[in-house]
């Protein structure tokens, strides 16, 4: 085939001399081209067949191991057709299979309904009574399966489904863009968005058993906002790494809510730059913002006199995210060493208003309904170090910190009282890996997340993938 | 009009854009390859340098702003950098160099892979469905890669594909000819039992006839242990192997430790361009690789 695509470009080439070539001209030519094809052909084939002789007598007279004389290796190179395409071991399964199994043992506070203090619970007061982390004993974690594949030559498919106790749910279901080129990526379906650095990684990419209370705090118990939508992203023509990216969807997931509407509930834009620092360093940071909007978004809250009482809130959030990476290995090879920091911090805003209820009729402050302006700025951040001093050891180090921050709650100020509090975290991590695709790992935390409790966490965590070899993301 | 733009059409196929074809290349060997063929008329990008497990690499943000510039990605395939390469060029935006498009080229393809596992399952170890893909130390696999790559480079870049086949032949002749000196210099290697750290020589041995007799791995891709070791050791008395064999980028701790034990001298060999300052090309590479087996037999 490359003998032919080579005759093609010599044509090519021979015909910039006869732009002025009448049609007689061109007849002939094609005739010889028509000639020199069938040539080829004939030659294509016999050689094609010389070469699997070749092949079937190599395969019997050389095992392996066996030394080969230098006058042989010089009869055996001469032939370069390829050999028909090596199934490689992913591809060998059409799509590619992989199942992540995760479990945990904890021994923490028994906290029902864990909230973050100051924070508006994500998922309303409708908590699942807890197969997430924050389960207490032995439990096993969503069991994830894992689908993807090429599609055509323009796509790619991929599926990931995370199995729990009679319960299915499409984590992720998206195709992607493999020939628009030009640095442009195209994404559809249901995804965990571009935003921020973890937000992509799911729960057995993770440093630590849980997420940062951070994530937490921004999407609740999934820590990860995913959307049923688009995506488009362009990386730009530089050496150094500067990634564009844009979403709309659905913005059915927290912070905002679902809406019967046509057109898009939610958009997110950011911009990733990385890059190495000599051979032993590299980085990226990324700049997030995320827009959603909420229609009856539903919390619990305490009314002045120490009353449960509802709230709905009626608006928009803007969540803005930087995030920095920074990883280093001796030489740039990680295999027996290597240090990761990452850090990201955010600020959301709520502005909209808030109608305080009390739907138990428990004779709260809001017995008639009160609706007023809401409007909430809060921030946080986190920071983590993981250090591999080993092949299977790696130890790390997170600190959390939240802000509840500014709360403007206008007239219902007089009816409902919001904790001002800064909800903190510390954990501590080492775990054992006996090769890329099992690892163990034992961590302590002190949570004082809640406002007057400090929990002390054990867990221990194992995280087996069997199938299809994983990939390594930065 | 029609004419007008068949001109222009043949006008552009006829000056071709000045710039360098560009290429990246994930190991260091095929940048080397890449280099014998292209001269001046390629720009080379190396993903990996020889003091890097190639395995372990991650799809860095660097990895990926090269390779949505590149024309040509060459890699070695054989599932060698499945961890990475494929997350890379998926993200890269770059249609060309997609896997089954004329600027993916993978050399474990046109070679005959050994070692391939009769049985797939990773009880064994991160083993690689297609065979070991550590293709690049049997020299005589590099005609048949050579010439393909020559015959893609060609056809990416057709006003330079003479240049390329002449750079290829050129390439070829020397080749030839230094892999007889090789081979007559090495003879004192054949037969010779050797450990390994992991199977990262078996097509230098397959060429030199030097016999492996334990890799320090207890799997591939498992970290050598004490206990694993020991039993090598206890080995030594009934099959004494000569050296211990392990890559620039290996750890030399396990290798060290059964050198001392048995008494035998621990060879570190560059594996690949730029595994030490001698291999500084691919002539380097087996220059310096069979002058420390030598050295490491006497």
């Amino acid at each position: 085939m490359l003998h032919k695509s080579l005759v093609v470009a010599a044509l090519l080439a021979a015909s910039c001399g006869a732009q002025a070539a009448s049609d007689a001209d061109l007849a002939a030519i094609r005739s010889q081209i028509d000639e020199m094809k069938k040539s080829y052909e004939q030659r294509i084939a016999a050689l094609e067949q010389k070469l699997a002789q070749a092949e079937a007598a190599g395969k019997t007279n050389a095992p392996a191991g066996a030394p080969v004389s230098a006058s042989a290796s010089g009869a055996a190179v001469q032939s370069a057709g390829a050999r028909p395409s090596l199934a490689s071991s992913a591809a060998a399964f059409n799509p590619e299979v992989s199942l992540i199994l995760q479990g945990q043992y904890a021994q923490m506070q028994n906290v029902p309904n864990r909230t973050i203090t100051g924070f508006w619970p994500a998922g309303g007061h409708d908590h699942d009574g807890g197969k997430g982390v924050t389960t207490r004993g032995f439990s096993l974690n969503h069991t994830e399966l894992v689908f993807s594949g090429g599609i055509d030559p323009y796509w790619r498919g991929q599926a990931i489904f995370a199995v729990q106790d009679e319960s299915v749910e499409v984590e992720e279901a998206w195709f992607q863009s493999l020939a628009i080129g030009h640095g442009v990526g195209l994404k559809g379906g249901r995804y965990r968005s571009g935003i921020g650095y973890l937000n992509e990684q799911h729960p057995h990419q993770w440093d630590f058993v849980n997420a940062p209370l951070m994530y937490n705090a921004l999407f609740g118990q999934e820590a990860s906002y995913r959307e049923d939508g688009l995506q488009l992203k362009w990386l730009a023509p530089t050496p150094v790494f500067v990634e564009f990216g844009a979403e709309v969807g659905r913005g059915a997931n927290f912070p905002g809510t679902d809406s019967n509407k046509n057109g898009a509930g939610s958009w997110a834009a950011y911009v990733h730059v990385g890059d190495d620092v000599g051979v032993s360093n590299s980085w990226r940071a990324g700049v997030s913002y995320l827009k959603t909007s909420s229609g009856d978004r539903e919390a619990e809250f305490v009314d002045i006199n120490g009353l449960q009482a509802q709230g709905l809130f009626n608006g928009d959030t803007s969540t803005w995210i930087a995030d920095f990476v920074w990883k280093w290995a001796p030489d740039g090879n990680p295999k027996y060493q290597n240090f990761k920091f990452q850090s990201e911090y955010f600020v959301r805003k709520d502005k909209g208003d808030l109608t305080c209820m009390d739907e138990e009729g428990v004779g709260n402050a809001c017995a008639t309904s009160v609706t007023s302006d809401y409007d909430v700025r809060q921030s946080g951040w986190y920071a983590q170090g993981v250090y591999q001093f080993t092949p299977e050891w790696r130890a790390g180090l997170r600190y959390d910190q939240l802000d509840s921050g500014r709360q403007n709650l206008g007239a219902n100020a007089a009816n409902l009282t919001v904790a001002d509090y800064k909800p903190k975290r510390a954990s501590a991590m080492v775990d054992y890996s006996w090769s890329e695709f099992s690892r163990v790992r034992l961590q302590y935390a002190q949570d004082k997340s809640m406002a007057g409790i400090t929990d002390n966490q054990w867990m221990v965590q194992y995280i087996m993938s069997l199938g299809a070899h994983g990939a390594h993301k930065f | 009009m029609i004419r007008l733009m068949m001109s222009l059409l043949l006008a552009a196929l006829c000056f071709p854009a000045t710039a360098a074809l560009q290429v990246f290349a994930t190991t260091p060997e095929w940048a080397a390859l890449v280099r014998e063929i292209g001269g001046d008329k390629v720009s080379i990008y190396t993903a990996t340098t020889a003091l890097q497990d190639i395995h372990r690499i991650t799809a860095k943000p660097s990895l990926l702003a090269q390779a949505r510039r590149a024309q040509l990605v060459v890699a070695t395939g054989a599932d060698l950098e499945i961890g990475w390469l494929p997350l890379v060029i998926r993200d890269s935006g770059n249609a060309e160099i997609q896997s089954g498009r004329p600027g993916y080229f993978e050399a474990a393809r046109y070679v005959t892979l050994l070692d391939v596992p009769v049985v797939l399952d990773r009880t064994h170890g991160d083993v690689h469905a297609a065979g070991n893909p550590h293709i690049q130390l049997d020299p005589r696999n590099l005609f048949r890669i050579g010439e393909a790559l020559a015959a893609r480079m060609g056809e990416l870049d057709p006003p330079n594909a003479a240049a390329y086949q002449a750079g290829y032949k050129a390439f070829a002749d020397k080749w030839r000819a230094a892999i007889a000196r090789w081979e007559k210099e090495a003879a004192p290697l054949r037969g010779v039992p050797v450990l390994v750290h992991h199977a990262s020589f078996f097509y230098l041995s397959h060429w030199l006839g030097m016999k492996e007799t334990g890799t320090l791995e207890p799997k591939p891709g498992v970290e050598p242990t004490s206990g694993h070791l020991g039993n090598l050791l206890a080995r030594q008395q009934n099959v004494p192997a000569k050296m211990v064999l392990r890559t620039a980028y290996q750890s030399d701790g396990p290798s060290l430790w059964i050198a001392g034990k048995a008494g035998i001298p621990a060879i570190m060999l560059p594996f690949t361009v730029g595994g030490t300052p001698e291999a500084g090309d691919l002539y380097g590479l087996f220059d310096d690789t069979i002058r420390r087996l030598l050295k490491g037999l006497n």
